[in-house]
């Protein structure tokens, strides 16, 4: 991979759209009670842009990713795609869960073709089919089940099948969470690579710091919950970027401080 | 842990090598005593005088010590026989028993009616059977089917249409769950009187009862199943632009069929008691009504004929359900072959 300049690497293509994220709050009913998880959170998040969420365990980062994948109505504030307002689920915005969620019962071919088919445009488009599964290198497991697939590879399946519906934004929810630490570092090169080929906004929810790190072109703390944002952190680093880095280590240990964690660095 | 999988690996190609070995002298031996078997319940059958008065006794013997031969023959080219002789190998261990019983029955009626005679009727008289009744058979086995087919598609068909709708709707569920479990676990052999008086037909009554028994186990699990499909499945659908049609066809049905065919094999087998027993009582043909119609004239050879017709296509029928269910649910891991 060609090293880019730190120039470069902050000018992005014109695929990604751009995020709104206004004043919005959300709570959940849980017997009876009101649990809220989000207060107040506003975010600009500008085309092509790669942010990560970082936050202490169960603040509310997966909620905020379902109201942006349209998953659920905030219960105030306003979230936009390019200036219009998000009300809904929407293949321009997909997500890839922590989980693979592939479906059992197709292969991966059909699985990668879900959107296409669920968009009804599956007969006209196969050939995305087939450059989405070449793009995560799983050209001869097209005929396999899922549950033939090592973790790394389902995981790889699951971001095919949102890849190609071509997002304006990528919405990553701990896509790599249940990883093992090798295939975690190799499939992080991957994102990145995929990102600066595509070109699309991506929003990644990770409570990983030093994957936060070495992935996004802007990092968000969040507070404990009900969530607010803590710190806006621009991470002005080119890739590839190595965990090494001095710049990295300083912001990590910046951030854990954030979290309050400082001791154990 | 290491000196079993040692073990283990030593262990694994002795016993394969030994297999190999023995195969040769063991299956020809086997072979061989299936062959003697038959050829015994063949002789068994032409050696002594029947104790009644069968007409196939010399058919039956002559067509045992055919077998034999076949079996011999089989035993010792399966070599050159490919498939079949692989297939005639596996059962020839089967087939000793079968020689075996089959002597052993033939001795103990038609020879020394060592059991009380028209209750036991001999192998040869079920054959008499097969040859002389062979019509009035066939048109109860046609009987069967037709009316146990109509009635099955009928009540699998509803029961997983209600079944995907109570899962899926919750208006649904409202009226038809509290139907569902007044009248659902009522045995549908219950209703017989009243279906038999308030059908126009015997025939439409009981393709009712046993749509009825098919229907509720394949809704309560079709239901069961579409409950329990995880919301994950959902969201990614969603966030991919499915529409509710999408989800209901490409995501519920799917992830529920599995459930749907445990309640497709548990309705199959409350019909198969729904339809004997309507045949039994109401309806004036199928295997049922001939079981019935042979004990009344004391002919109980007939009756054997008829519950081995009986329990051939029971099991016919259980084996083309889960052949259909092995093609379409090939991405499970581990399905139970039948």
């Amino acid at each position: 991979m060609v090293v880019q300049s730190a120039a470069e690497a902050i000018t992005y293509p014109a695929v990604g759209a751009e995020l709104d994220i206004e004043g919005v709050s959300h709570a959940f009913d849980i017997d009876g009670a009101t649990l809220p998880v989000l207060d107040n959170v506003s975010l600009a998040i500008a085309p092509g842009e790669f942010v990560a969420l970082l936050g202490p365990s169960g603040c509310g980062k997966s909620t905020l990713l379902r109201l942006v994948a349209g998953l659920e109505r905030p219960r105030a504030g306003v979230l936009r795609e390019d200036e219009t307002r998000i009300t809904g689920p929407h293949p321009s915005r997909v997500v890839v869960f922590q989980d693979p969620t592939l479906f059992p019962w197709r292969s991966v071919w059909d699985n990668v073709a879900l959107g296409l088919e669920a968009q009804g445009i599956l007969k006209t488009q196969r050939h995305r089919v087939d450059d989405a599964i070449d793009l995560v290198g799983l050209s001869s497991f097209r005929n396999a089940y899922p549950h033939q697939l090592s973790g790394g590879m389902a995981q790889r399946v699951a971001l095919a099948r949102a890849l190609v519906n071509d997002p304006k934004i990528l919405v990553l929810d701990e896509p790599l969470g249940k990883l093992d630490s090798l295939t975690r570092i190799a499939m992080q090169s991957e994102i990145v690579a995929l990102w600066q080929r595509k070109g699309f906004t991506t929003l990644l929810v990770t409570h990983d710091v030093e994957e936060a790190l070495v992935l996004a072109n802007r990092v968000i703390v969040l507070s404990d919950r009900p969530a607010r944002i803590k710190a806006d952190i621009a991470v002005q680093r080119p890739y590839p970027r190595h965990r090494g880095d001095p710049y990295l280590a300083e912001l990590r240990k910046q951030i854990l401080g954030l979290l309050g964690l400082e001791a154990t660095w | 842990m290491s000196t079993y999988s040692v073990s283990d690996a030593a262990a694994a190609p002795a016993p394969r090598a030994a297999v190999t070995l023995s195969n040769l002298s063991g299956s020809y031996g086997i072979g061989l005593a299936a062959s003697l078997a038959w050829l015994a319940f063949g002789l068994s059958c032409l050696y002594w005088p029947d104790v009644g008065d069968w007409s196939r006794t010399d058919s039956l013997g002559i067509g045992a010590i055919v077998i034999a031969a076949f079996v011999l023959f089989g035993t010792f080219g399966a070599d050159y026989l490919g498939g079949p002789g692989e297939a005639l190998r596996k059962r020839a261990p089967w087939l000793v028993a079968l020689g075996a019983l089959f002597t052993l029955w033939e001795v103990a009626t038609a020879k020394f009616a060592w059991l009380p005679l028209p209750f036991f009727p001999p192998p040869q008289s079920i054959l008499e059977v097969y040859t002389d009744d062979l019509p009035k058979l066939l048109d109860s086995v046609f009987a069967s089917v037709k009316l146990q087919l109509g009635g099955y598609i009928i009540g699998a068909t509803i029961g997983f249409v209600t079944g995907v709708s109570i899962g899926w709707s919750q208006k649904a569920g409202y009226w038809i769950h509290p139907v569902l479990r007044f009248i659902g676990p009522l045995p549908a052999t219950a209703w017989l009187p009243i279906a038999f008086f308030s059908f126009p037909s015997s025939w439409s009554a009981s393709t009712f009862l046993i749509a009825l028994a098919t229907g509720f186990p394949v809704t309560v699990l079709t239901w069961s199943g579409v409950a329990s499909v995880s919301s994950a499945y959902y969201d990614v659908a969603r966030t991919l632009g499915a529409k509710p049609s999408f989800l209901v066809l490409k995501v519920a049905i799917p992830a529920a069929l599995p459930h749907v065919f445990v309640g497709l094999f548990m309705g199959l087998g409350s019909s198969f008691a729904v339809l004997v027993v309507a045949e039994m009582i109401g309806v004036k043909a199928g295997l049922g009504w001939y079981l019935q119609w042979a004990q009344g004239w004391a002919a109980y050879a007939n009756m054997y004929a008829a519950l081995i017709v009986m329990s051939l296509l029971c099991s016919g029928a259980i084996t083309l359900l889960f052949r259909t269910r092995d093609r379409l649910l090939v991405w499970q891991k581990g399905v139970v072959k039948w």
